[in-house]
C-alpha cells in the first residue's frame, strides 16, 4: 500500500506491507529513538506524536499514519535537551533504553495538563515503564522542569 | 578532592536522554542476517527426526541449523572467572531438550518474516518424556535433567548429575545443636521465594560479523565481554584469539545479561555463513528463556533467649537451578554468608544447601544473587522471633547486629571495618517515625497503616576472585583517556571512575575521556557483577593515578632539568615550589609525543582479598484494605552504608530503584508455568513489574562508614538495596494483620483469605 508520513517535518510517500507497524517504519527510517520494550503495548518504549498526540507506535499500523504527521525525539531535540537535563541532574535516565519514550510522554503531558499534580503527573505516566529507577528521580525532574517552565513564562 | 561525593551528571546521559543511536540494535548494519530460533514446546523430550528441506526453500532463508550442526562440548553461558563454579552442561543445541524454550534450530534469514515463515516450515518429531517441574522432589528423582555421559563439572561443588544435583554444600561456626537446645525459644520456618526475570527494557541482543581480520567481532548487550570471549571459544571450539567483543550502551542488566543468553547463536551463523549476523530476543523470549532468579525454599531454625539476645540460626536452602546450571552453585552461597552474617554474635550458625536441576528455564544472576533470598527467610524468622518474644523488631536487632570491628565468622572470618549499621537503624527509625507508627493503627476507612522492618548487606566484589585494570594515558594537550574494561549498564560506572580520577589527577572531569568495552583495546575486568565496579575497579583507578603521577613527575622534572624530589604535581603542572621554574600539563603531554621512549601512560590492576558489606535499614509503610487484602506502598525509608558515597544522585537512583524491584519481587513477580512446563505469565501483560503508581513514595539516606580497602572509603551500593522489600513488607503486613505469610510474592487474596480464616477460627 502506498502511504505518505510526514516524519518530523521531512514528507515520505512509499508503498509499504499493510501489517508494518509504525514502530518499525520509523526506525527503518533512522529514528532510532524509538525502542521496543515489549510486543504487548505495555511498556511505552515506542511513544511518538501521530498528529501531536502520544501513541505507542507499537500498536499503530503505518498505514494508519497515512496523510498524518510523526514526530519522535529526533524531531524534538530541543525539548529532548531540556528535559533531560533535568532528568540527567537527577541520575533520572540510568541505562536511558526507556528515556526517549518517556520524554515523549512527558512532552505531551506538559501540552495537555496545566499545573499537574503529583497524582496526575504519575497517573498520565503509568504506561512508561522504567526498570532501573524507581521512578523518584523522574518524577523529581518533572517536578523541576515544570517549576522552570513556569518561571519562563512569568 | 571536589567530585568525589557530589552529583556529577552522567557522561553518558544527554546522548542517552536526546535519544541518540547507541545500542546494539540501532548498530546492526545493514544486510546483517536476521537470527531466530525455533525453541521446543516441551520441557523434556528428545528430537527424534528434524526436517528442515521445506524451511530451507524459503525465499531469503541463508541457512538452518540444528544439533547435528553443532560442536559437541558442553559449556556453560555463565559469565564468571574461570574456572567456573557453573557445570558445564549445555550445547549450542542439543538433541534432549531440557526446558520448554530449549532451542531446536537455529534460522538464519534476509528477513524475519522469512525467518519466521521458515521456522513454521521445519518439521520435528519430539519423543516427549515426563517433565521433573517440582524442584523439592528433584533430588534423586527417577527423572534425569542430565543424563548424558559428558557432564562435567570444573570445580569440586558436590555436582552430581546422576542425582540431579547441580550442588551442594555445608559450612558450621560453632555448635550449632548445642546452641539451639539451650535456647528458650526455638522457631524452626520455611520460606518460598520465586523465580523473578530481571525484566530490564533492552532484552538480550547480539550481532556478529567478521572482521577486516577475519575475526569473529560481536557487538553485544552484555555485562561481561571477556567473560563472553571464553565462552563463544568453549561453545564454538575456536580459539579465544580469533574472538573480539564489543559492548556498546546497554539497555539495563540487573545480572540478567552476566551470562551469555543471545551471543552464541548470532557468532555461529556467522562463523558459518561468513556473513554479519543478528539475534534480537523478543519479551517473549526473554522471559521464557532469559537468566532469572533461582526459585528457593528456605528452612530457618533459629532460637533466642527471652532477653532477646539470638543464640543460634541454622538456615537450609533448596534452589531451583532449572534446566542448566548457570550461577546455580554460586549464588546459594550467598544465600548463607550474606543473611547469617547480619548477626554477628550468634554462638552458632550452619548453613546447608543443594541446588537442583528441574525442566524448568535456567537461572542466572539477578540483583542480589542469593542475598536477597536468604536474607528475606532470615529477617523474617527474627521478625517472627521478636513477636514470638513480643518485642519490637527493631529492638531485636539492636542486640544482636552486627558491629564495626567484629569478627564475622560466617563471612570468611573476615573482620568488619567499616559499619555504620547501627547508626543506619537509628536512622531510619528517625526518618520513619517508628515509635510512633510501630506497629499499626486503623483508619477511618477501615484500611490499616502499619510498618515494618527489615536490614540488608551484600558484598563488594568477589574476594580473591574479581580482577578490574584501567589503563590511563596522557594526550598532547594534557588530557586523558581512561580505557576500562567494566561495563557501565547505565549504572554509570564510566562516570564515577571518571569522578576519582579526577581528584586524583586534580584536573577537570572533562580532561577525563572514558572509554569500555573492547575485549581488543580495553584492559582485563571480570566484569560488571557482585557489586565490584565502584570497590575494585575504582581502586584500580586509584593505583593507576598514582602511578601515572609519578611518570609525569619525573617527565616534568627531565623537561625542567631538576631532581624529580624538588618537583611537585598540581594537576595543571610540574613545578618547583619556591623557584620560578614550571612546566604545563599540556607542554609535557606534546612533549611525550615526540622524540623519546616513553609515552606516559599507567596501567593497574586490582584485586581485593576481602569483600567489605555495605549495610542498610529498610522501613516501610504500607496501607493495608482488609476486605480486599490490597497493599499499598505509602513511604519507604532507606539509610545506607555504602562507605563514601561517590555520586550523591547515581547512588541514590540505584537505592530507590533497587527498593521498587524488592518491591515487586515482595507483591507481584512470579514466574509461573502450567502442568507441561510452559511459562504462563511470559509478558508485561501477564508478569507484572511495578509502575510509578506501585512505587510509593521512597526516601534515602546515607549513613556512610569509611572501608580503608576501598578507593576514598567506597564500598558498593548496586545489588545491597534490593534486599530489604521483601523481609519488611512481609513484617508490615503480619503487623496490620497478625498473620505472617512466608511464601512471596504476598498476593491480596493471600490476604483477604488469611484474614477470612483468621475470623473463621
Amino acid at each position: 500500500m502506498q502511504i505518505t508520513v510526514t516524519i518530523n517535518g521531512k514528507k515520505y510517500t512509499e508503498d509499504v506491507a499493510p501489517d508494518l507497524v509504525l514502530l518499525d517504519f520509523l526506525r527503518a527510517h533512522g529514528c532510532y529513538s524509538v525502542k521496543r520494550g515489549c510486543e504487548t503495548s505495555n511498556c511505552g518504549l515506542c511513544t511518538v506524536h501521530l498528529n501531536g498526540k502520544p501513541v505507542l507506535s507499537c500498536s499503530v499500523l503505518a498505514v494508519r499514519a497515512d496523510g498524518k504527521s510523526v514526530t519522535t525525539l529526533e524531531g524534538l531535540q530541543k525539548e529532548a535537551e531540556e528535559f533531560g537535563g533535568f532528568l540527567a541532574d537527577e541520575g533520572g535516565e540510568q541505562c536511558g533504553f526507556c528515556s526517549p519514550g518517556f520524554i515523549m510522554n512527558v512532552l505531551a503531558m506538559v501540552r495537555e495538563l496545566e499545573n499537574p499534580s503529583e497524582q496526575e503527573i504519575q497517573e498520565y505516566l503509568a504506561g512508561n515503564l522504567c526498570r532501573c529507577t524507581g521512578y523518584q528521580s523522574q518524577l523529581r525532574a518533572i517536578q523541576k522542569y515544570l517549576a522552570w517552565k513556569q518561571e519562563g513564562t512569568k | 578532592m571536589s567530585y568525589v561525593n557530589s552529583r556529577v551528571r552522567k557522561k553518558d546521559a544527554m546522548s542517552l536522554v536526546t535519544g541518540k543511536p547507541v545500542y546494539t540494535g540501532d548498530l546492526i548494519p545493514q544486510n546483517t542476517l536476521v537470527v531466530k530460533l525455533l525453541r521446543s514446546p516441551h520441557a523434556n523430550a528428545f528430537i527424534e527426526e528434524i526436517n528442515t528441506a521445506a524451511a530451507l526453500k524459503v525465499p531469503g532463508v541463508a541457512a538452518i541449523f540444528t544439533y547435528q550442526d553443532v560442536p559437541t562440548s558442553r559449556f556453560t553461558t555463565a559469565g564468571q572467572t574461570y574456572p567456573e563454579a557453573s557445570p558445564y552442561d549445555r550445547l549450542i543445541l542439543d538433541k534432549h531438550l531440557r526446558c520448554a524454550g530449549d532451542p531446536v534450530a537455529i534460522i538464519a534469514a534476509e528477513t524475519e518474516a522469512a525467518a519466521l515463515k521458515a521456522m513454521n516450515l521445519i518439521k520435528v518429531k519430539y519423543d516427549v518424556r515426563e517433565p521433573l517441574l517440582d524442584f523439592t522432589k528433584a533430588k534423586d528423582n527417577p527423572i534425569l535433567v542430565h543424563p548424558e555421559e559428558d557432564f562435567k563439572a570444573l570445580c569440586p561443588v558436590g555436582a552430581d548429575n546422576r542425582r540431579n544435583l547441580c550442588s551442594t554444600d555445608v559450612f558450621e561456626v560453632g555448635k550449632v545443636e548445642e546452641a539451639l537446645s539451650t535456647c528458650d525459644v526455638v522457631l524452626t520456618r520455611t520460606y518460598h521465594t520465586k523465580a523473578n526475570n530481571q525484566a530490564m527494557m533492552e532484552t538480550f541482543r547480539t550481532y556478529s560479523y567478521l572482521d577486516e581480520y577475519g575475526r569473529l567481532s560481536l557487538v553485544s548487550s552484555t555485562q561481561v565481554p571477556f567473560h563472553v570471549r571464553r565462552i563463544l571459544s568453549n561453545a564454538l571450539e575456536i580459539p579465544k584469539s580469533q574472538i573480539r567483543v564489543v559492548k556498546p550502551r546497554i539497555g539495563g542488566g540487573f545480572g540478567a545479561k552476566q551470562s551469555a543468553v543471545s551471543e552464541v547463536y548470532p557468532a555461529f551463523v556467522t562463523l558459518k555463513t561468513g556473513r554479519p549476523a543478528a539475534i534480537v530476543y523478543t519479551r517473549e523470549e526473554s522471559m521464557t528463556n532469559g537468566s532469572p532468579r533461582h526459585e528457593m525454599q528456605m528452612t530457618v531454625r533459629i532460637g533466642a533467649n527471652k532477653d532477646g539476645v539470638i543464640k543460634a540460626i541454622d538456615l537450609y536452602a533448596l534452589s531451583n537451578a532449572g534446566a542448566y546450571g548457570d550461577h546455580g552453585p554460586t549464588t546459594i552461597g550467598l544465600v548463607g554468608h550474606k543473611s547469617l552474617s547480619l548477626y554477628g554474635g550468634v554462638e552458632a550458625a550452619r548453613f546447608a544447601c543443594d541446588v537442583v536441576y528441574t525442566n524448568t528455564m535456567n537461572g542466572g544472576a539477578y540483583r542480589g544473587y542469593g542475598a536477597t533470598q536468604g536474607i528475606y527467610a532470615v529477617e523474617t524468622a527474627v521478625n517472627e522471633m521478636a513477636a514470638a518474644l513480643h518485642m519490637d523488631p527493631c529492638a531485636i536487632r539492636e542486640k544482636n547486629m552486627v558491629l564495626e570491628g567484629q569478627v564475622m565468622r560466617t563471612y570468611y572470618n573476615e573482620t568488619c571495618n567499616s559499619c555504620t549499621l547501627d547508626k543506619c537503624m537509628a536512622k531510619a527509625k528517625e526518618m520513619m517515625n517508628w515509635q510512633e507508627k510501630f506497629p499499626a493503627k486503623v483508619l477511618e476507612n477501615g484500611h490499616i497503616r502499619s510498618v515494618g522492618v527489615a536490614m540488608a548487606m551484600q558484598g563488594s566484589g568477589i574476594s580473591g576472585v574479581d580482577i578490574a585494570s584501567v589503563e590511563i594515558r596522557l594526550n598532547d594537550d594534557g588530557f586523558y583517556t581512561l580505557l576500562v574494561g567494566c561495563t557501565d549498564m547505565g549504572t554509570g560506572c564510566d562516570t564515577i571512575l571518571a569522578q576519582m580520577a579526577a581528584d586524583c589527577l586534580d584536573c577537570d572531569i572533562d580532561r577525563i575521556a572514558v572509554r569500555g568495552v573492547d575485549t581488543d583495546q580495553s584492559p582485563y575486568d571480570t566484569g560488571s557483577y557482585a557489586s565490584s565496579t565502584t570497590y575494585v575497579t575504582g581502586m584500580a583507578v586509584v593505583k593507576t593515578c598514582e602511578k601515572l603521577r609519578e611518570k609525569i613527575l619525573e617527565a616534568g622534572a627531565k623537561l625542567l632539568d631538576i631532581p624529580v624530589e624538588d618537583t611537585e604535581f598540581d594537576g595543571k603542572r610540574v613545578f618547583c615550589p619556591g623557584k620560578d621554574k614550571e612546566v604545563s600539563l599540556s607542554q609535557i603531554g606534546y612533549a611525550s609525543f615526540e622524540g623519546h621512549n616513553r609515552c606516559i601512560s599507567a596501567s593497574e590492576s586490582h584485586s581485593s582479598p576481602v569483600s567489605p558489606p555495605p549495610f542498610m535499614v529498610g522501613m516501610v509503610e504500607i496501607d493495608l484494605d482488609p476486605e480486599t487484602g490490597k497493599v499499598e506502598i505509602v513511604d519507604y525509608a532507606a539509610a545506607v552504608d555504602c562507605g563514601t558515597v561517590i555520586n550523591r544522585n547515581l547512588a541514590t537512583v540505584q537505592t530507590e530503584g533497587g527498593i521498587v524491584q524488592g518491591i515487586g519481587m515482595a507483591l507481584f513477580e512470579n514466574i509461573q508455568y502450567d502442568k507441561f512446563g510452559r511459562m504462563m505469565n511470559n509478558s508485561f501483560l501477564q508478569y507484572k513489574i511495578p509502575t510509578r503508581l506501585d512505587a510509593g513514595k521512597i526516601r534515602v539516606e546515607f549513613e556512610s562508614s569509611y572501608e580503608p580497602t576501598g578507593p576514598f572509603g567506597a564500598k558498593s551500593i548496586g545489588e545491597l538495596v534490593i534486599n530489604t522489600p521483601a523481609p519488611a513488607i512481609t513484617n508490615a503486613i503480619y503487623n496490620a494483620t497478625g498473620l505472617y505469610f512466608r511464601e512471596l510474592p504476598i498476593r491480596p487474596e493471600d490476604i483477604a483469605l488469611g484474614l477470612l480464616h483468621k475470623d473463621e477460627n
